[in-house]
């Protein structure tokens, strides 16, 4: 096996392109389980923690740009005002030790359907900046997974960052597991309000072949939300059960270890309607202005 | 292939590391330092927690080549000389020790929370030991050591 170590990301992108089957490792909180479990062994490992591009981020009024390799205590204690959503769902990856190594490029490499960033990507119409020694290009988030741990993302290709728009409205993040900390989600789902478009994003985790987003139940709520920006009211309960309703509809789920198709698609109606009661009592405290 | 990692302080070197090889490995059985416990290989335990760059980490999870040139704080570096260091004054003297297992990794662990919170409420306690199991204690003797360790940490100030 090969150790590359790349130290800027020109060399990264030079090293993957000339070995292409070269496993990329920033956090290793997935790649290292395969290791030690002697279930993948690879050509070669690609460092990429000394790859100071995949490092840093930028931020603008309508943009957070997020390196590949800024680990989830970063999110949590730097962006959870202008990424809500993801702020959340980073709080509920691993354990502090997780936290403090596990990175979205790598929650997006590994492209599992239970990777906990991706409904919180997805809610926001994030993009995913790959890059390869051909180039770059930026694929958003919705088409970026194409199966169960798989992508878009080619064999020379690099996961470089993300993109995920300011914050304009409330966000929210749950998932069902069977504790707090070190748990891989039964299901999950996020959930961002858009009040100046008046547009609803959601993503739906563990409870398909890839993250989904529920779109029926995003065209009715912002249906449902039209005239009440201005003057957000609780919402009556038949809104939130047919919101609930429509988002476990969306899933695909299996049975398996973790839990039954029923029980994914149940506990998914219940996720979206707590989390959107709460998301629209956070819009109703006038932190968001319409 | 050959790694150079500071650990505790001293400049060290392991050869013939394999490339898939973990820190945690690395630790134990090239440069004779078992404190870091090896149970359960993915992240779940935390008995293998270690300070990179100052940061807790799961050793079991950082591949060796990572730490080249980086700096690694184990359990064995705590201590200064005979003398314990708080965290481990106040494990032992709550008889927070049971089969002792988890016990590097959790040190660890509360040595890091405290040094970012001096004072820490039990649910931030429970929080940063999130990672670490223990099968043996129920956790309230190690709440009460890490309660303990906060309270001299600040009543030394």
């Amino acid at each position: 096996m090969d150790f590359l170590r790349p130290t800027t990301l020109a060399e990264a992108l030079r090293a993957k392109a000339d070995n292409p089957d070269a496993v990329p490792i920033a956090g290793g909180t997935d790649v290292m389980v395969e290791l030690n479990f002697d279930k993948r062994r690879p050509k070669a490992l690609l460092d990429l923690n000394q790859v100071p591009e995949l490092a840093t981020w930028t931020e603008d009024d309508e943009t957070l740009v997020l390196g590949a390799s800024v680990p989830y205590a970063t999110i949590i204690r730097r962006f959870a005002d202008i990424a809500p959503g993801l702020a959340m769902a980073s709080r509920t990856v691993g354990s502090p030790q997780i936290r403090n190594r596990g990175t979205v490029g790598g929650n997006l490499g590994s492209a599992s359907p239970a990777g906990d960033a991706h409904p919180a990507l997805l809610a926001v119409n994030a993009t995913v900046d790959l890059a390869s020694v051909r180039g770059s290009r930026s694929v958003g988030i919705h088409e970026f997974f194409t199966g169960p741990k798989r992508s878009v993302l080619e064999p020379d290709e690099l996961i470089v960052a993300v993109r995920v728009p300011v914050a304009t409205g409330p966000q929210q993040f749950a998932k069902v597991g069977t504790r707090n900390a070190m748990v891989i989600a039964v299901c999950s789902f996020g959930v961002a309000l858009h009040p100046k478009t008046g547009s609803v994003g959601t993503g739906i985790g563990s409870a398909g072949p890839t993250p989904l987003r529920a779109e029926d139940a995003q065209l009715y709520l912002a249906a449902e939300l039209e005239g009440r920006w201005n003057d957000p009211k609780p919402l009556p309960d038949n809104v939130l059960r047919e919101f609930g309703q429509l988002v476990g509809a969306a899933a695909s789920p299996i049975d398996d270890v973790r839990g039954t198709a029923d029980y994914r698609r149940h506990a998914l109606s219940v996720l979206a309607r707590r989390t959107l009661a709460w998301a629209w009592q956070d819009y109703s405290s006038g932190r968001w202005a319409a | 292939m050959r790694v150079n990692v500071e650990v505790n302080g001293k400049q060290r070197t392991a050869d013939d590391v394999w490339e898939g090889e973990s820190l945690l490995y690395v630790l134990r059985e090239r440069l004779g330092l078992p404190g870091a416990k090896n149970a359960c290989e993915q992240g779940e335990c935390g008995s293998c927690t270690v300070y990179l760059d100052g940061v807790p980490v799961c050793s079991c999870l950082v591949a060796a080549g990572q730490t080249e040139g980086r700096s690694v704080r184990t359990v064995e570096g705590l201590a200064d000389g005979d003398k314990l260091d708080p965290v481990q004054a106040a494990f032992v003297a709550e008889g927070a020790v049971q089969c002792g297992f988890c016990t590097p990794g959790l040190i660890v662990a509360a040595h890091d929370l405290i040094a970012r919170t001096p004072n820490p409420s039990d649910a931030e306690i429970r929080e940063a030991l999130a990672g670490n199991l223990c099968r043996c204690t129920g956790y309230e003797k190690i709440m009460d050591a890490v309660r303990t360790a906060a309270a001299a940490a600040g009543g030394g100030q």
